[in-house]
């Protein structure tokens, strides 16, 4: 849970329930490879507005 | 039965409230305040949080969130509710929290103990609370977007605007506290300069050796930066290197705004990134290592329960009790910017409607424990050291013989001996006037740490470890905050010309990134050159903007209650409303109009510009053209105020005519997303 906690903190969701979540609503696409969704994830944490942190 | 405990608990608080209030004169323990916070803090959780919860917003368990409506697996993610706490907590404790109590313990660790508790519990708690519910019932959407759905476009207009505003006041305020604690200190400079080269290295690794190694790499960095550290001590004292790291403030604002653009037009994974995980990691460890060290230290107090500034005149901000120490503090009682927060990852991550309580209510106490923390770092302090470091050059002098002279003479006696063996204590060159609040909070944290762990031989090292954890979280906000700035302005910019917006070519982007830094590099700028230590200027700006976004984002949430027809329990939030609304608005009209040359802005204008119709050069300016910068950076400071004033008062207007608009309605009328079940297992 902790390691979870840590990497949320710097917006990174897990891998496997990402997976999961694929397997599930679109069982024909091909997901992102771990390394494919990391980049994802480190793009959308800063690569919008939604990059702003607190004071 | 099970309300004994906390009935229990509510005494605890309440007798070391009033241990707190009626001792004067003797030394207090530290660990009273702390109990009295936390024993408030955890009351009001099991009841306040859960009245707001049970009958205000009326959460319900089998409600979807939009975490399981729109799951994707990467925006949209049901996450267990401890470490979404950790990913909130995360993302709104900042400098905030530390700066602003470090600043108001001028007047006494009274006043900002009581604000802090009350504060937090019926305001900004409230607020992250209400802000989290209504994105969260609307598809995790974001403040601006919330106000255009909820109060009509010219509203939302409005609020994106000043949101925009608020940031550039915020990163110019961050910057400058940063350019106070790096200035002639070539060992803090060489630290926070080393993790340049260490976030690119850490960028690299993450890129193309070991893809999405957060926890190997942070492990690599951290050891990277307590080498900067140790290694700091020797640049210092080099002949070659040490001068090389020293600059001066002007120097260092150059620099940063440099740095500022640049940081926002690199790709993000070689600079912002990996020093986001350093700076994220440091700030929890920090925290957590400062609320053991105060446990273990149990210090006495040494600051007074309440100083002579209660009444205004004193040197690290002007100004009364009333308005001025409610905007002091923002951030740890109430902050308007958290409302951006609220609205932006966390809605979309939250699994269920009952956890709604422990995130939005729950991380933001946990916010006002860090602020209360800060504050105890200030008070732990000999009040002479406190003002010394905290007063501007021009009633110092900058020898500690004159430091000592002028600090004394405020009733903190205090003797050069001491100003020179702190100074030496901490290896830093000396310590008068280092104001922003960050160095004496590192030094108070140096003080604590070394208590615990090393003793005095150690104090250098933690008060440069202290000062790169302060600088490395405000860094990466001030690049983090001017690429999101960069984005509410190409936003802001395509509602009326819609090519500027993003995505369509690199051109806006540079624009904008442009706008946003020149826009707080002038107000850095302005900081650094203000012979007052700019400090005393630009925080209560910053301040009553933060207020004032907390004041919006409370509106909204008072709007919503009136369009869900529970206008009965409005009072939750038209309370803080008031309060908040009574503290900016006077506050805000007293910066602009008050005849006190050191409060209002426009009178200091006219007293410089009657000097510069005289053709005298009034203290603390020095030539002609320094007494014309002053009255134009006044000028623009008013023209600000006026601006954040304007905001307020013109969604005010929208409050009121969408309340009244839902009331004579007969059924609500707010735009919820439709209620869905939560899918059953």
């Amino acid at each position: 849970m902790l390691r979870n906690m840590l990497r949320l903190m710097v917006g990174q969701p897990p891998y496997e329930v990402y997976l999961a979540h694929m397997a599930r609503a679109h069982p024909d696409a091909t997901p992102m490879t771990r390394v494919e969704f990391f980049r994802n994830r480190e793009q959308a944490r800063f690569g919008g507005a939604g990059g702003g942190k607190c004071c | 039965m099970k309300h004994i405990p906390w009935i229990i608990l509510a005494v605890v608080g309440a007798v070391c409230l009033a241990v707190l209030a009626v001792s004067r004169g003797e030394a207090v323990n530290a660990l009273w305040i702390v109990v009295a916070a936390v024993s408030c803090f955890l009351v009001a959780y099991r009841y306040y949080a859960l009245y707001i919860a049970r009958h205000v917003m009326r959460l319900d368990p089998n409600r979807a969130t939009p975490a399981l409506t729109r799951a994707d697996g990467l925006d949209y993610v049901a996450t267990d509710r401890r470490v979404l706490f950790g990913h909130h907590f995360a993302a709104i404790a900042g400098a905030g929290p530390l700066v602003g109590p470090v600043l108001a313990a001028q007047m006494g660790y009274l006043p900002g103990t009581l604000w802090i508790i009350f504060g937090v519990v019926l305001a900004g708690a409230v607020q992250d609370f209400m802000v989290l519910f209504i994105s969260m019932r609307r598809d995790g959407k974001s403040l601006g977007e919330l106000v255009r759905m909820e109060m009509g476009a010219v509203a939302g207009t409005i609020a994106l605007a000043g949101a925009f505003l608020i940031m550039v006041i915020i990163l110019a305020v961050l910057a400058l506290i940063v350019v106070r604690a790096l200035a002639e200190s070539p060992w803090g400079m060489f630290t926070v300069a080393a993790t340049i080269p260490l976030a690119l290295a850490m960028g690299v690794y993450t890129r193309w050796i070991r893809p999405g190694r957060i926890g190997e790499v942070s492990v690599l960095g951290f050891i990277g930066l307590i080498a900067a550290i140790v290694f700091g001590q020797n640049v210092a004292a080099s002949e070659v290197w040490g001068p090389l790291f020293t600059f001066t403030p002007q120097t260092l604002c150059w620099i940063l705004i440099g740095y500022g653009a640049l940081a926002s037009l690199l790709p993000v994974w070689l600079l912002l990134a990996p020093r986001d995980y350093l700076s994220t990691f440091l700030k929890i460890g920090a925290i957590t290592a400062l609320a053991v060290g105060i446990v273990v230290m149990a210090p006495p107090l040494r600051m007074p329960a309440l100083t002579q500034f209660v009444g205004g005149g004193g040197p690290a901000w002007s100004g009364a009790l009333f308005p001025f120490l409610f905007i002091t503090i923002a951030c740890g009682a109430v902050s308007g910017f958290h409302a951006l927060i609220a609205s932006g990852t966390t809605p979309k991550l939250i699994g269920s409607e009952s956890d709604a309580p422990f995130i939005g209510y729950g991380a933001m106490l946990m916010e006002a424990f860090v602020a209360i923390m800060a504050l105890v770092g200030a008070s732990i302090l000999d009040p002479g050291i406190y003002f010394a470091m905290n007063s501007p050059a021009a009633v110092l002098g900058t020898d500690p013989a004159s430091a000592a002279h002028a600090v004394t003479a405020m009733g903190f006696p205090v003797s050069a001996d001491l100003l020179v063996q702190t100074a030496r204590d901490v290896g830093e060159h000396t310590i008068v006037s280092r104001t922003g609040g960050a160095p004496t909070l590192a030094v108070a944290m140096a003080e604590i740490f070394s208590h615990v762990a090393g003793g005095t031989a150690m104090k250098a090292f933690w008060y440069h470890f202290a000062i790169l954890f302060e600088a490395l979280f405000i860094l990466t906000a001030v690049d983090a905050g001017t690429r999101a700035g960069r984005f509410m302005l190409q936003d802001l910019i395509g509602l009326a010309v819609p090519s500027f917006r993003a995505g369509t070519s690199w051109l806006p982007g540079v624009v904008a990134t442009a706008l946003c830094v020149l826009s707080w590099g002038f107000f850095l700028y302005q900081g650094v050159t203000d012979p007052l230590g700019g400090v005393n200027t630009l925080w209560p700006v910053f301040g009553i903007s933060n207020q004032m976004l907390a004041a919006v984002a409370l509106m909204l949430a008072t709007t919503v209650l009136f369009r869900m027809k529970q206008q009965r329990y409005a009072w939750v939030t038209v309370i803080p409303t008031v309060w908040l609304l009574i503290c900016t608005l006077s506050a805000g009209s007293l910066k602009l109009l008050s005849s006190d040359p050191t409060v209002g802005f426009l009178a200091h204008a006219a007293k410089f510009g009657a000097g510069i119709e005289a053709g005298t050069v009034l203290a603390p300016a020095k030539s002609m053209e320094q007494m014309q910068a002053i009255v134009f950076n006044d000028r623009v400071d008013a023209g600000l105020c006026a601006v954040f004033l304007a905001v307020v008062v013109s969604l005010l207007f929208f409050t009121v005519r969408t309340c009244m608009a839902a009331l004579r309605e007969d059924r609500p009328t707010v735009n919820e997303s439709p209620a869905q079940m939560v899918p059953a297992e």
